[in-house]
């Protein structure tokens, strides 16, 4: 299957008084797994509409491998798609529906009927291709759904929140097998989430979005360690917002001097960036700092801790050591050393915690 | 018409029956009494409502099977088919219902497609407008028409319009009474396939259609259409019906439709027309039962 480069020139497009894309720019790689990440809103959904022609853009191109289709309608292009609802054809079951669009081709039914089962296969339902959608779970109908995406060979596949109506434990597995399929099959794929750790743990690269624009594009351990913006710091992950004094290629934060990574602000006065897994916590009686919640994630429990300045710090410290940090506790905190990012003093002043980011 | 209310009403005073209960069950305590009242209720509430449909129609058989020093006869059924007209105001009804059907599920179902998926807004005014002729008496309505259909100047005689009026009057097929049906019969299609197109999401399988290759036409053939089955099935029935029992509109416009003919025959022959009546009930609902069993098994089958 050879893959396509997609590109997005300058597209726009508003919906009455909103803008939905605001002169997205973008390329997409070969063979290449993109998240568009981004909050409700951010337009991730209309750029993906617009690759697959259910959206026209008011300005702006789409191109793929150089060709522009920003007018080609939907029907004719090269790409597959998986939608956020589920799209079966309630009237036919799962071997017609992944033939469908080999139908619309008019395929012989023998070569079709022996494609479906082969796309069956792939993943991972040989045995269901007689049964009605209605008769699937949720995780089988995106599966078959997957398959009938995958069914016409097409060079690009769009991923619109496949697995956001699916329950927690069938949304890791297929996220992985998706993953696994695609690098199998090498096809160029873009994949709409508002679900940060699906796209750091899926994509090649993540393009976060905001306001119909590109905040920043790149890898996922990038762009967790080194966020362009403060909102893609925010979106991405949970972020301490401490204050600190520069000096020179330092910075000094809680009593600590940590080298600053990247440029380092004019102004003495400076926000030092910190995720809460790099807060060291030990309880300690005559600490500073007392935990004021404490919630536990299994794996990680997420503190909040209130320092005697009044600054609140989110740390995480591993879920066996929940009960050593109940809140209530004083504990004294530190950071991990190695290099901070420092970002000009923001209006919220200093005691900047972030919201938890699985709401969003 | 008439044939449909037997139909509906049970259902809706059943509602009724049940709608109760949850009213009364408000302490747990009483709930064993006020089940069993709202059992009894309920039994009331179904006696009186079998007694005021079945009451006419018994005394409508009695009356068909009971000839005066004769006793027990079924002759008024036998006459039925051998009556003069039967068969040709039966097979022009039919005929007038099989092509209204047609016309109104033509017009609805691309009307309700494209306004669910390209302009949303403008679903209540379509809503309005299909409402729209339940609103307007029959008797309004025909009087409008046959003052159109009776405007005809002579120096018009020869013109095409001239002729597709008098073409549209022909008494063997009146496509004016189709036309006139479309239009009733148009409140009831549209909410039947509003309904069908509110259970599937139309977008949704369109736009996954469109992905895998199908031209516009390609998607209403053979996505939305084979889900809608139930419902077009219904807004058929509904159809049908209306044609089978409208008398005002055909009877001012002088067309002998099968409720013409009933009322034509009763003035001369009672019995046989009663035995008519109660025999077009049966066979409206034996089309009742066929369409909605067809509805079921797609319904089952998706």
């Amino acid at each position: 299957m050879n893959s396509a480069r997609v590109e997005f020139r300058g597209l726009r497009r508003r919906f009455g008084s909103t803008v939905a894309l605001d002169g997205l720019d973008l390329t997409v790689e070969p063979g290449e797994l993109i998240a568009l990440l981004g909050p409700s809103g951010c337009g991730k959904t209309t750029a993906l509409r617009c690759l697959a022609g259910f959206e026209q853009p008011d300005e702006g191109e789409v191109l793929v491998d150089g060709a522009d289709i920003t007018r080609v309608p939907a029907n004719r292009r090269d790409a597959g798609m998986v939608f956020q609802s589920y799209s079966l054809f309630p009237n036919l079951n799962a071997r017609d529906n992944v033939s469908f669009g080999m139908r619309v081709r008019k395929a012989p039914a023998a070569k079709r009927h022996a494609r479906a089962q082969e796309l069956l296969e792939l993943v991972g339902l040989p045995s269901v291709g007689d049964r009605y959608p209605h008769q699937l779970s949720g995780g089988q109908q995106q599966r078959v759904a997957l398959a009938r995406a995958l069914a016409l060979e097409p060079r690009v596949l769009l991923l619109d929140e496949p697995l956001s109506a699916l329950d927690a434990k069938v949304r890791v597995t297929l996220r992985e097998e998706i993953r696994r399929l695609q690098l199998s099959l090498g096809i160029t794929t873009i994949f709409v989430t508002h679900d940060q750790e699906e796209a750091l743990s899926m994509a090649d690269r993540v393009a976060v979005l905001r306001d119909g624009r590109l905040e920043q594009v790149a890898d996922p351990a990038t762009l967790y360690d080194r966020p362009a913006t403060a909102f893609v710091a925010e979106f991405v992950g949970a972020m301490n917002h401490l204050p600190g004094l520069v000096s020179g290629d330092g910075v000094t934060v809680l009593g600590q001097t940590l080298p600053v990574e990247g440029p380092s602000p004019d102004a003495a006065q400076a926000d030092v960036l910190v995720r809460p897994e790099a807060v060291l916590v030990t309880p300690d009686a005559e600490g500073d700092g007392i935990v004021m919640v404490s919630s536990f994630r299994g794996s990680t429990a997420r503190l909040r801790i209130r320092l005697g300045d009044g600054t609140e710090v989110l740390a995480d410290v591993p879920g066996h050591d929940s009960a050593r940090f109940a809140p209530g506790t004083a504990v004294r905190i530190g950071l991990v050393e190695r290099p901070v990012l420092v970002s000009a003093r923001s209006e919220t002043g200093a005691a900047a915690a972030v919201p938890e980011p699985d709401v969003v | 018409m008439a044939s449909l209310t037997p139909q509906v009403t049970p259902q809706v005073t059943t509602q009724a029956a049940t709608g109760t209960a949850p009213a009364r069950g408000g302490r747990p305590r009483q709930r064993g009494a006020t089940a069993a009242r709202s059992r009894v209720w309920r039994g009331v509430v179904l006696v009186l409502a079998a007694v005021y449909f079945l009451v006419p129609l018994i005394a409508s058989f009695v009356f068909t099977v009971k000839v005066p020093d004769q006793g027990f006869s079924l002759d008024a059924y036998g006459q039925i088919f051998s009556a003069e007209g039967f068969g040709g105001s039966l097979l022009l009804s039919l005929g007038l219902g099989v092509a209204t059907i047609v016309l109104v599920l033509l017009l609805t179902l691309p009307a309700a497609v494209a306004v669910r998926l390209g302009a949303p807004r403008l679903r209540p005014v379509l809503e309005v407008v299909c409402t729209l002729p339940l609103v307007v008496p029959p008797i309004t309505f025909v009087a409008g028409i046959s003052t159109v259909l009776r405007w005809g100047p002579d120096y018009l005689a020869t013109t095409p319009l001239y002729q597709t009026i008098i073409a549209v009057q022909n008494p063997d097929f009146p496509v004016v009474l189709v036309l006139a049906y479309v239009v009733l019969a148009l409140p009831f299609a549209y909410r039947s396939l509003d309904a069908g197109l509110g259970a599937i999401d139309v977008r949704t399988l369109s736009e996954a259609a469109r992905n895998l290759g199908a031209s516009w036409p390609h998607v209403l053939l053979r996505v939305i259409i084979p889900n809608m089955r139930s419902a077009m099935a219904s807004a058929s029935f509904l159809t049908l019906a209306l044609v089978l029992g409208e008398f005002t509109i055909a009877r001012l416009l002088s067309f002998e439709t099968f409720p013409n003919w009933i009322y034509r025959i009763s003035g001369s022959q009672a019995q046989v027309s009663v035995a008519v009546s109660v025999f077009s009930l049966l066979i409206t609902w034996l089309l009742l039962l066929a369409l909605s069993s067809a509805g079921a098994r797609q319904r089952s089958g998706s």
